[in-house]
């Protein structure tokens, strides 16, 4: 029976099926056992699975990546949870430390496939350091995958995806989308293979990639626009993985529109949008029409709610950059 | 469990388990852990392997025949006290990075951390049934990773202990408290070392703590902490072998602290002669665990100069064979710096492998200096 379910659900439905299919895949984070975590998405897993799989952790962020890198390596399938992005900076050293590199400092002796979720982004009326998007930090990192699921679909798919995979994942879960839309997914185990975008729409005129809570402010840019432009027509694709990433999918597209517009919410200087447009720069040079461009929030410190309009990518902002890229003479 | 020193030693108030004084001489027969001769035979050998080997790489190191390493002399009582005692292929060491005498007595081949120390990840990769970790850099992270360890063996019933060590300036690192206080509310079988050998780098204990010792560091997270003389093999062995049992039995972890003295530099490029004072290090020479342990075998009748004399020779030899292999097998080929990254590689890295290998057959004078 499929099942409709928003994006926190689907994350808790992923955790379900993992739980039930590997025995040896353990959930937890702070709050994570008993009340489900913050945005309850592993609730009811420790009431079906048991104190030992799913558990509330102390407050220790450092700790918590640790120690699931030794989980990892003893034959567990850890599955972590921060809290917010911008909570868990000390788990940093850990994941970029040893996490990212144990594999290839023991020859693949000792891999460790750990799984981190957490919530990213902006745009939810929270406290300072609760809207972070640093994705980029994750991504430069050798040794580790990150994924940005969007959808229901995808976030369960990924999530599988993530605890079956031999290497370690960092899943980014956007806040915003949590509870925004419903969608009706597969029941039981698939996954979404990671390093496979998504398109979301066939275009001619010009290739818009993105990724997370932007998925769903580009479809509404693209929407007007395309109203008011209808001899146009838009290339929309979610990355979904962030590294690695579906360049055979963007240069492609490309290929056969010449324009490319990246739109994402973390801040601009040595970004995703910066990989992918130096790449594409590589591979595509002689089919451009207009300059590679992107739509995303500034070099800041992100502000708090009153200033993070300002900060982040919305429909308007997008649509604006779309009829530039679009009307881009030599 | 009824225990013998566990709960009995208090490090509040700065006791200390010493089973053998300076001299070799026992002081508490009472305590003395259950070793055959053969046994303690062993473990001295393994001892004095290690300071040979020190002896040995500095020499190398100072010709440029080997990066850097950071030596165990001074150390060799507790690193061989507390490894002797694991099980082979089934506990779990999990290293700092100054631990030479504790690879050594795990199992893990010398030509491995002479590799390493070369700058060789090959020498990071301990052979099958050697459960131990890579030396570790980030300090403070050993604690993490081992408590991750112990819960798996917990979860998976295969009844193993981690044990992990770091220095006493490590034990500034909130990272070690985190790991003893999840370790602790989850029962894990590991046992957390620290060998406080008096110096982080050159900055003196007292400048990284105000406790009076590092035993007490656990009691706050209700840890049982127990403080020891880590020149005394015995001691350190008859502690961690009750430390194993109690932890290996469900009553989780336990922090022991080996009292001893750093009696090399800080690492090959360090110099300890501009801050050690000369008395403390004049003090420490006369509690070298190493000539300890080696008169208690002589005044037992089981070991002489004769025997001392075979031995380092026959040990000599050895190191000068296992540098050798290691100095010839040093180089890998391009491959496997793009092998181990992912379980696959992603397509950009075959990219990249595919455009590096063009460039260096083309150019192999590229590669540099050490090929
Ligand atoms: C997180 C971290 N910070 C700094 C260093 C640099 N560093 C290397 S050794 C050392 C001193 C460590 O002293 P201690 O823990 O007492 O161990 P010892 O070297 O004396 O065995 C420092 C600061 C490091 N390796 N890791």
């Amino acid at each position: 029976m499929p099942k409709i379910l928003n994006n926190v659900k689907a994350v808790s439905e992923a955790l379900d099926v993992a739980m039930d299919k590997w025995k040896e895949v353990v959930v937890y984070g702070e709050d994570a056992g008993f009340e489900g975590g913050v945005f309850r998405a592993t609730e009811g897993l420790q009431a079906k699975y048991g104190e030992e799989r799913c558990f509330d952790a102390p407050i220790s962020e450092a700790l918590f990546a640790g120690l699931a890198i030794g989980m990892s390596l003893n034959g567990l399938k850890p599955v972590v949870e921060l809290q917010f992005e911008g909570l868990g900076w000390a788990s940093l050293q850990n994941i970029l430390g040893h996490m990212g590199r144990m594999r290839n400092r023991t020859r693949g002796k000792y891999p460790t496939p750990v799984v981190i979720r957490m919530p990213m982004g902006g745009g939810i009326r929270a406290l300072e350091l609760h809207s972070e998007a640093m994705e980029a930090i994750y991504a430069h990192t050798p040794g580790i995958k990150v994924v940005c699921p969007s959808t229901p679909y995808d976030t369960k798919g990924l999530i599988l995806a993530a605890i079956d995979s031999p290497d370690p994942v960092i899943v980014f879960e956007p806040t915003k989308l949590y509870r925004a839309f419903k969608q009706e997914i597969p029941d039981g185990f698939y996954t979404v293979p990671i390093g496979e975008a998504f398109k979301i729409q066939e275009g001619n005129d010009l290739t818009v990639v993105t990724y997370g809570a932007q998925t769903v402010d580009c479809q509404k840019a693209i929407e007007s626009f395309e109203e008011k432009n209808p001899d146009k027509t838009i290339e929309l694709i979610d990355l979904r993985s962030l590294k690695p990433w579906d360049k055979k999918m963007i240069c492609d597209s490309v290929k056969k529109t010449g324009r490319l517009l990246v739109v994402h919410e973390a801040i601009k200087s040595f970004s995703i949008s910066s990989e992918i447009i130096a790449s594409v720069n590589e591979e595509c040079f002689e089919y451009l029409k207009a300059p590679l461009s992107r739509c995303t929030g500034y070099d800041i410190v992100i502000p708090f709610d009153s200033g993070e309009g300002y900060h982040q990518p919305n429909p308007i902002r997008i649509q604006a950059k779309i009829e530039d890229v679009l009307n881009y003479k030599f | 469990m009824k225990t013998k020193f566990l709960n009995v030693f208090d490090p509040l108030k700065n006791q200390r388990v010493e089973l053998m004084d300076k001299n070799g001489k026992v002081l508490n027969e009472k305590l003395m852990p259950k070793l055959s001769d053969k046994q303690v035979i062993e473990a001295y050998k393994l001892m004095n392997l290690s300071r040979r080997q020190d002896e040995f790489q500095n020499k190398v190191q100072r010709q440029g025949r080997l990066l850097s390493f950071l030596s165990s002399t001074g150390q060799e009582a507790s690193e061989v006290g507390y490894a002797y005692p694991l099980i082979k292929g089934k506990d779990w060491f999990v290293p700092g990075y100054r631990n030479n005498a504790a690879w050594l007595t795990v199992g893990m081949p010398m030509r491995n951390i002479m590799l390493y120390w070369m700058g060789n990840e090959y020498g990071s990769k301990s052979p099958e049934g050697v459960n131990s970790l890579p030396p570790n850099i980030i300090i403070g992270s050993q604690y993490s990773h081992a408590t991750g360890i112990a819960f798996a063996e917990k979860f998976k019933k295969t009844g193993g202990v981690a044990l992990t060590t770091t220095g006493d300036g490590g034990m500034s690192e909130g990272e070690t408290y985190e790991a003893m206080n999840f370790a602790k509310l989850h029962e894990l079988p590991v046992i957390f070392v620290c060998e406080n050998n008096k110096w982080a780098i050159s900055t003196p204990y007292a400048k990284s703590t105000k406790a009076i010792n590092i035993a007490v560091k656990g009691i706050g997270v209700g840890v049982p902490s127990i403080k020891v003389d880590g020149n005394d093999f015995f001691a350190v062995y008859a502690v961690v072998e009750e430390a194993l049992d109690y932890a290996r039995n469900g009553n989780g972890p336990v922090l022991i602290e080996c009292d001893t003295y750093r009696l090399g530099a800080h690492s090959s490029s360090d110099n300890p002669k501009i801050y050690r004072p000369e008395d403390e290090f004049q003090d420490a020479l006369t509690k070298d665990p190493l000539i300890r342990i080696k008169n208690y075998l002589i005044n037992k009748g089981v070991w002489d100069d004769k025997k001392q004399e075979k031995l380092d020779k026959e040990q000599d030899e050895f190191i000068s064979n296992e540098f050798d292999y290691a100095e010839k097998n040093k180089n890998y080929p391009l491959e496997d710096v793009f092998n181990f990254i992912y379980a696959e590689k992603t397509p950009e890295l075959e990219e990249q492998y595919k455009e590096a290998k063009e460039f260096f057959e083309k150019y192999p004078e590229a590669k540099g200096g050490h090929h």
